[in-house]
This record gives C-alpha cells, sequence and structure tokens, in this order.
C-alpha cells in the first residue's frame, strides 16, 4: 500500500528561525536552512502533528487528508 | 487538515511580537484549540489581560478582549463576569502580572470562587520589562535585579492558587504543547475559578542569564522536569526530586460567586 505522504507547509514570512519544530520532530524531517525551517526528508513524516503543535509563530502546517 | 488557527485570529496581527522560542505563542495556540473544542463564539467570550509580554496575547484572538491594568486582569474580569454571567470570562497573563504587582487580585479572585478561567504563562521572570525577578524566579537564579542570584523563595504558583480557594487547579509546559488545550477545555467547563498554569519559557531575557545555550535547552528542560500526576503517584520521593506535577492538580465543588450573587440580588429585591 502506497503511503499518504501529508503536505507541510512553512509560512516564511512568520517563521523566526527557533529551531524548535526541527529539533523535536521524531523523525527529522525538518531542517534549518538559513533562518528558516525548511522540509528535508518528507517521505520519514509520520504526521504526529509535534512541529504544528510546538510551532510559536503559527508558521508550520501540516495538512492531511 | 491542519488545525485553521486563522479563523480565530485577528486580521493582519501576524506574525505577532514574541520573541523567537517564546513560548506564549504555544500557549495561545492551545488556547485557540481549546475554543474551539468547546465552540466557544466571539460575541460570547471575553479574554481580559494585565500588562507584560504574557497579556499581548487577547490582542490577537478574535472575540471580545480587555488588555487592562498591570495585575489588574482579575479585577477587571470579575467586573464583565458579574454583569454578565453568561459569558465565558478568560484571564491570561504572566507570573510578574499576576502573582507581583497582581497577587492580591488573584488570590482573592481564587478565594470568591467565581466562574471564570485564569491561564498563568510562567517564564519565572518579568519578560517585557528587561528581566527582572518575579515571586516565581527560583531561589539561587539570576534576573536583572539579581545578578548574582536571587536571593528569595519563590511561590508554587499552583500550590498557592489551592491555598486561595481556586476550585480547579491544572498545570502544564509549553514543551508538552498537546496537553495545553486539554487542560484549558477541563478549566473553562469546570464551574468556578479555574487557574491553568502553564510553565514557560523566556529565552531572552531569562534563558540567557541562566546559562540556556538555546530555546532548545529550555525545552528540554521542562520536558525533564515535568511529572504527570498519574505517574507522579508510583514513584519515590527520590525520584520525584526537583521534578514538577503536571495534570489536574486539585478539583472541588462549591458554591460559585455569580449563582451566590443572584440569590444576593433576589433577597435585596424581596425587601
Ligand atoms: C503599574 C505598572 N508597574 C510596572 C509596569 C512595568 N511592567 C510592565 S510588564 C511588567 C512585568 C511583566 O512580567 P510578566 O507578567 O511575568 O510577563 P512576561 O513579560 O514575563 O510575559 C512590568 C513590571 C507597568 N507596566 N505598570
Ligand atoms: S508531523 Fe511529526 S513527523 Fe511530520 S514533520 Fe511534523 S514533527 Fe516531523
Ligand atoms: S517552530 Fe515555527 S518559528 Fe520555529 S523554526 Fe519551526 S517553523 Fe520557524
Ligand atoms: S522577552 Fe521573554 S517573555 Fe517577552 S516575548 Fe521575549 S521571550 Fe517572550
Ligand atoms: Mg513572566
Amino acid at each position: 500500500m502506497e503511503k499518504k505522504l501529508p503536505k507541510i507547509e512553512i509560512i516564511e514570512k512568520y517563521c523566526k528561525g527557533c529551531h524548535i519544530c526541527v529539533e523535536f520532530c521524531p523523525t527529522k524531517v525538518l531542517e534549518m536552512k538559513g533562518f528558516y525551517a525548511t522540509v528535508k526528508n518528507l517521505e520519514a513524516c509520520i504526521k504526529c502533528m509535534q512541529c504544528e503543535l510546538r510551532c510559536p509563530d503559527f508558521a508550520i502546517k501540516v495538512i492531511t487528508e | 487538515m491542519a488545525f485553521d488557527y486563522d479563523k480565530y485570529i485577528r486580521p493582519g496581527k501576524l506574525p505577532h511580537i514574541w520573541c523567537p522560542g517564546c513560548g506564549h505563542g504555544i500557549v495561545m495556540k492551545g488556547l485557540i484549540r481549546a475554543m474551539d473544542t468547546l465552540g466557544l463564539k466571539k460575541e460570547n467570550t471575553a479574554i481580559v489581560s494585565g500588562i507584560g509580554c504574557a497579556s499581548r496575547l487577547p490582542g490577537y484572538i478574535d472575540c471580545c478582549t480587555l488588555h487592562t491594568a498591570h495585575g489588574r486582569a482579575a479585577a477587571f474580569a470579575t467586573g464583565v463576569k458579574l454583569a454578565k454571567p453568561e459569558m465565558n470570562v478568560i484571564l491570561c497573563g504572566g507570573d510578574g502580572d499576576g502573582t507581583a504587582i497582581g497577587g492580591n487580585h488573584f488570590i482573592h479572585a481564587c478565594r470568591r470562587n467565581i466562574d471564570m478561567t485564569y491561564i498563568i504563562m510562567n517564564n519565572y521572570i518579568y519578560g517585557m520589562t528587561g528581566g527582572q525577578f518575579s515571586p516565581a524566579t527560583p531561589t539561587g537564579h539570576k534576573a536583572s535585579t539579581t545578578p548574582y542570584g536571587n536571593p528569595d523563595p519563590c511561590f508554587d504558583i499552583a500550590k498557592l492558587a489551592i491555598g486561595a480557594g481556586a476550585t480547579f487547579v491544572a498545570r502544564g509546559t509549553a514543551f508538552h504543547a498537546n496537553q495545553i488545550d486539554k487542560l484549558i477545555v477541563e478549566a473553562i467547563q469546570h464551574k468556578g475559578f479555574s487557574v491553568v498554569e502553564i510553565l514557560d519559557d523566556c529565552p531572552t531575557t531569562y534563558g540567557r542569564r541562566n546559562k540556556y545555550k538555546s530555546v532548545i535547552e529550555m525545552m528540554n528542560r521542562l520536558k525533564e522536569v515535568a511529572v504527570p500526576v498519574k505517574a507522579a503517584e508510583k514513584m519515590t520521593a527520590e525520584q520525584l526530586q526537583g521534578k514538577i506535577l503536571t495534570g489536574v492538580l486539585y478539583k472541588e465543588e462549591k458554591p460559585e460567586y455569580t449563582a451566590e450573587y443572584a440569590k444576593v440580588i433576589e433577597r435585596a429585591q424581596a425587601k
């Protein structure tokens, strides 16, 4: 069965580069690229929503079906 | 689908003013999810704050809001609730606002058991004004006004609330984001004065003075010190050394103030 991947949206206008989402993603999906968080390895995402819950800046959205 | 926070944010208000990694944003998101879970209507919900970084919260949320004087959220909120007992009244603010200048209002709101929910963001410091110590700054820790270490013992805010008569008291942390909305939902549903203390981080004025190298270190500390009340029951006193209990810490049913006040009005009018 093919795994359904979410869409992860990072709103750079809101991101303050705090590293929280990157550091606490259990499967290392995200990384910092310059100042902002970015998606490095979407395949590994387990849709746990931890990044979205913890981002203090409303800057990350994990869009699932 | 991703949760739609935009529905609750005043248009054009983001990005907010809080520093990178400041937990106040995480708490605000928890409150928004709680409002959504309970289906609170904006015209029927008032969020009231004092002064401080934490107290900037109501400015972002699209409902009835009051940004009042330092430490006075409880006084203004009491006015709102007594005039309109059918409204959901939520107070929010920091440890400085709520336990220093506003300490008196805080304990008396607890004592009255008026049906409101107080979210207190405890980052152990006066963040907004540059990091002066607050009554919640732990002994020995550094603030701009205690550069050699704070000699004062600190308040345990949740215990203070219980001692003063609050009938629902819970504690969470900014790291445990998933729990914040659940605690707030329970607090709002409780009939009486409910207090939700959220252990928070201020990397800018507290973290850097107290040798935290990053926001991540501060978050890791919250992760490590927190022990859910249920888990604590099975732990020894030794294992609980330096830990902080989280979850619902206290709950009791007691007469609620607006209901009691309505009876006073009835008695007076019957004369
Ligand atoms: C009457 C009065 N005294 C002092 C101040 C200065 N002041 C503004 S915010 C603040 C402390 C805020 O600390 P806290 O409530 O912990 O919020 P934080 O900024 O840490 O989120 C103080 C002392 C004020 N605004 N009004
Ligand atoms: S949803 Fe979970 S696994 Fe996916 S990026 Fe966010 S934190 Fe990582
Ligand atoms: S948690 Fe939010 S603000 Fe912080 S780096 Fe990630 S997206 Fe940016
Ligand atoms: S000074 Fe501290 S409390 Fe205020 S916004 Fe910055 S990190 Fe948050
Ligand atoms: Mg504070």
